[in-house]
């Protein structure tokens, strides 16, 4: 047992967040929202850095790595609060022509409840469904949709759709339970990656931020919310690796109760590390200009994909003393 | 990031579990609370057996009688020691976890091989004589006065919260040997032997209702200067080798403890009448039961990290402030959810149901998790100042 990152998985990270940062700059990503979320030049660089091809064998043009890799690489991802299907796009590589290439986006939906909201609606090439019988490819003519001109997360744009989901078949039951468990760790990591900046971003403002002639990072006050968003984001981050470790190494386990802890436990703290961040932005806090809105808003879409907080404490309940 | 426990440490689990197998009906049996005598007996006869089996100071280096067992090892002891149900360390806690790593890392040889293998061998136990009744958090305003006196310390106060002071030979004692130094720099570490003349215990009732902690009063006492760990007024350093070790590994098997009483608790709530059918219909209760499940499991892979980075870097990592904090107030919610489930049942603490009582004694233990060892709020300023960075 070595639950430390290795040489490997450290360059991995470094790499991936200087691509980030270089890529997606806060402006850049704002600038999105204009484009429906995607630009496609953008997002073949993320193909070509391997976001989407990551777990594809070598001999298929993949890196051959694991969850535990593609964990990482979506932390940092998340991070840089990158729109787009992200998620999507790289549970689709196997299974649609040209996702791990860039070439299609690939979006997904993995609710049944009508009104479906299909998120990226004029961004993406191809939207998958996924059920309890299998994957499937949805035929779009055959959805009623209208379009949202107001969207919660201005980088997650939507419309409300209705009609049939299942088109053509991608996958089998196997698959469909497969991708519900990356997809949940991999938004995980996601948000993982939103609650260490956003714990950063507050620290440091409220080292700079004065009031009473002193930073307000010295007032208890202040610098015990900060403690909570740090262990908030290292207890999330134990279980979101564990549960990615989980996913490559059966030995190990079934992977369904450490993956509805990671998703649960993420999907709390990027909730309460964003709220607790527009409180220690103060007024601030509460303007569009300070970026905080976005990672709360995106937070709060997250929550929603592969299972809300609430189901997956249901799942963890049920597999008590299992 | 791997996960696997290796060859060798599912061979060193399946012997484990071989031996507690044969060894735990050979112990006495569990004995009332506030029988100290029967308790020491107990836990001393324990430690015996782990020694005589190579399991004793699981923790400790080899070279000091210790099993020298890799982290992983000892998470797997841990483990198996808590789900068999046999004795956690109970009054050797200070001697195994706290006053014995602070003689291996500070003490002389001579201090070390007159005091190491009684405390492996369950030979002697110790207490804590550290905090105040003006010095809790602020711990280095103690004020318990060393004079020297010749080759003898003379020492006059009076310590709280000696754990198992009724029952131990010595206290590992911070005492004020130079009163006009700044409060961190004028303290010393001593040995002090219990059944020195002016050593006075008065246990301390507690909310419940037994005394697992002493009041100790101390009325020139004389302890000799041998007895001294470290150089003088050096005490605050030496003390902060243990504070790292008492959050470094004391909650592990503490941890593994609530994951199986979280179990229990979901048997439990599944008898318990409740309306039409049970407390486990209760949705909202069984989600929550679920939502500190997996905080649990998420603090113990926690713990693992912690565990993994100080074998790579031998210290004990930021993590164990994280961890405490954490444990602590998690534990106190599972206490309030047990007790939801329990509803009238927690009037007792005698068993209504299986258990119940348990988990209300449980209850009120746990209430001192936030407070000792550095409270919650002191272990905030800690992640905020020292690992956030924050001013003071």
């Amino acid at each position: 047992m070595d639950f430390t990152l290795n040489d490997d998985q450290v360059a991995l990270q470094d790499g991936v967040r200087k691509m980030c940062e270089g890529l997606f700059p806060m402006d850049r990503v704002r600038q999105l929202a204009d484009v429906g979320g995607v630009d496609r030049a953008l997002w073949r660089e993320l193909a070509e850095a391997g976001v989407f091809s990551l777990r594809l064998p070598e001999n298929e043009g993949g890196a051959g790595l694991g969850m535990a890799e593609a964990a990482l690489v979506f932390e940092e991802l998340g991070r840089a609060l990158v729109p787009g299907p992200l998620v999507w796009t790289h549970l689709a590589a196997s299974v649609i022509l040209g996702a791990a290439d860039g070439d299609r986006v690939v979006g997904g939906l993995e609710r049944q409840e009508e009104p479906f909201l299909v998120e990226f609606p004029d961004a993406i090439d191809v939207l998958l469904a996924v059920d309890d019988d299998g994957l499937w490819e949805v035929d779009r003519s055959r959805l009623s949709a209208r379009p949202v001109s107001w969207p919660l997360d201005p980088l997650t744009p939507v419309n409300v759709a209705g009609g049939l989901l299942r088109g053509e078949r991608r996958g089998v039951p196997g698959d469909a339970m497969r991708w519900q468990l990356e997809g949940a760790v991999l938004t995980a990591a996601f948000m993982l990656g939103m609650s260490a900046v956003l714990t950063e971003r507050s620290v440091e403002y409220a080292k700079e931020r004065q009031q009473f002639d002193k930073p307000i990072g010295s007032f208890q006050a202040i610098k015990h919310l900060l403690a909570d968003m740090f262990v908030r984001t290292e207890v999330a981050r134990s279980a979101v690796y564990a549960a990615a470790v989980n996913l490559d190494e059966p030995s190990l386990g079934p992977p369904a109760r450490a993956v509805a802890g990671a998703k649960l436990m993420a999907g709390e703290a990027a909730d309460l590390n964003a709220k607790t961040a527009t409180q220690v932005h103060g007024g601030m806090g509460f303007t569009w200009e300070v970026d905080v809105h976005l990672y709360l808003k995106r937070a709060w879409v997250l929550d929603t994909q592969f299972g809300t907080g609430d189901s997956h404490a249901d799942t963890v309940a049920g597999l008590l003393g299992a | 990031m791997d996960l696997r426990w290796t060859d060798e440490d599912e061979r060193f689990r399946t012997e484990l579990r071989a031996w507690i197998d044969q060894a735990l009906p050979k112990l006495p049996p569990e004995t009332k609370r506030e029988d100290w005598d029967a308790r020491r007996e107990r836990d001393t006869t324990w430690q015996r057996m782990l020694y005589d089996a190579g399991y004793a100071g699981i923790n400790w280096p080899s070279e000091f009688g210790g099993r020298g067992a890799s982290l992983s090892e000892q998470l797997v002891f841990y483990e198996e020691i808590t789900k068999a149900g046999a004795p956690n360390v109970g009054v050797n806690f200070v001697g195994l976890l706290h006053a014995g790593p602070t003689l291996i890392a500070e003490a002389t040889e001579e201090q070390r091989s007159r005091h190491l293998p009684a405390i492996l061998k369950g030979e002697e136990v110790w207490c804590q004589g550290f905090s105040e009744p003006n010095a809790g958090s602020d711990l280095a305003s103690l004020r318990t006065r060393a004079v020297r006196d010749g080759d003898d310390y003379v020492i006059t106060g009076q310590k709280i919260w000696t754990s198992f002071a009724q029952v131990s030979d010595y206290c590992e004692l911070l005492v004020r040997s130079d009163p006009e130094a700044p409060k961190h720099k004028g303290i010393t570490w001593l040995i002090m032997p219990m059944d020195l003349p002016g050593v006075d215990v008065r246990p301390l009732k507690t909310v419940l209702g037994s005394s697992e902690f002493s009041e100790l009063y101390l009325d020139e006492v004389r302890v000799p200067v041998a007895n001294r760990v470290g150089p003088e007024n050096d005490g605050w350093r030496v003390a902060m080798v243990t504070f790292s070790f008492e959050r470094g590994t004391s909650l592990v098997s503490e941890m593994v403890e609530a994951r199986r009483q979280l179990d229990e608790l979901a048997e439990v709530a599944k008898v318990v009448e409740r309306g039409r059918g049970t407390a486990w219909d209760d949705t909202g209760l069984r989600r929550e039961i679920g939502h500190a499940a997996a905080e649990l499991d998420a603090l113990w892979n926690l713990v693992k990290r912690t565990v993994s980075e100080a074998a790579r870097t031998g210290v004990p990592g930021v993590g164990a402030s994280v961890v405490k904090l954490y444990y602590s107030e998690l534990i106190q919610r599972i206490g309030d959810l047990a007790m939801r489930v329990l509803d009238r049942a927690s009037l007792s603490l005698d068993d209504v149901y299986d258990h119940s009582g348990h988990f209300v004694e449980e209850r009120l233990r746990v209430l001192a998790l936030t407070i000792a060892a550095g409270s919650s709020q002191i272990q905030r300023n800690i992640i905020g100042e020292r690992i956030l960075g924050l001013p003071r």
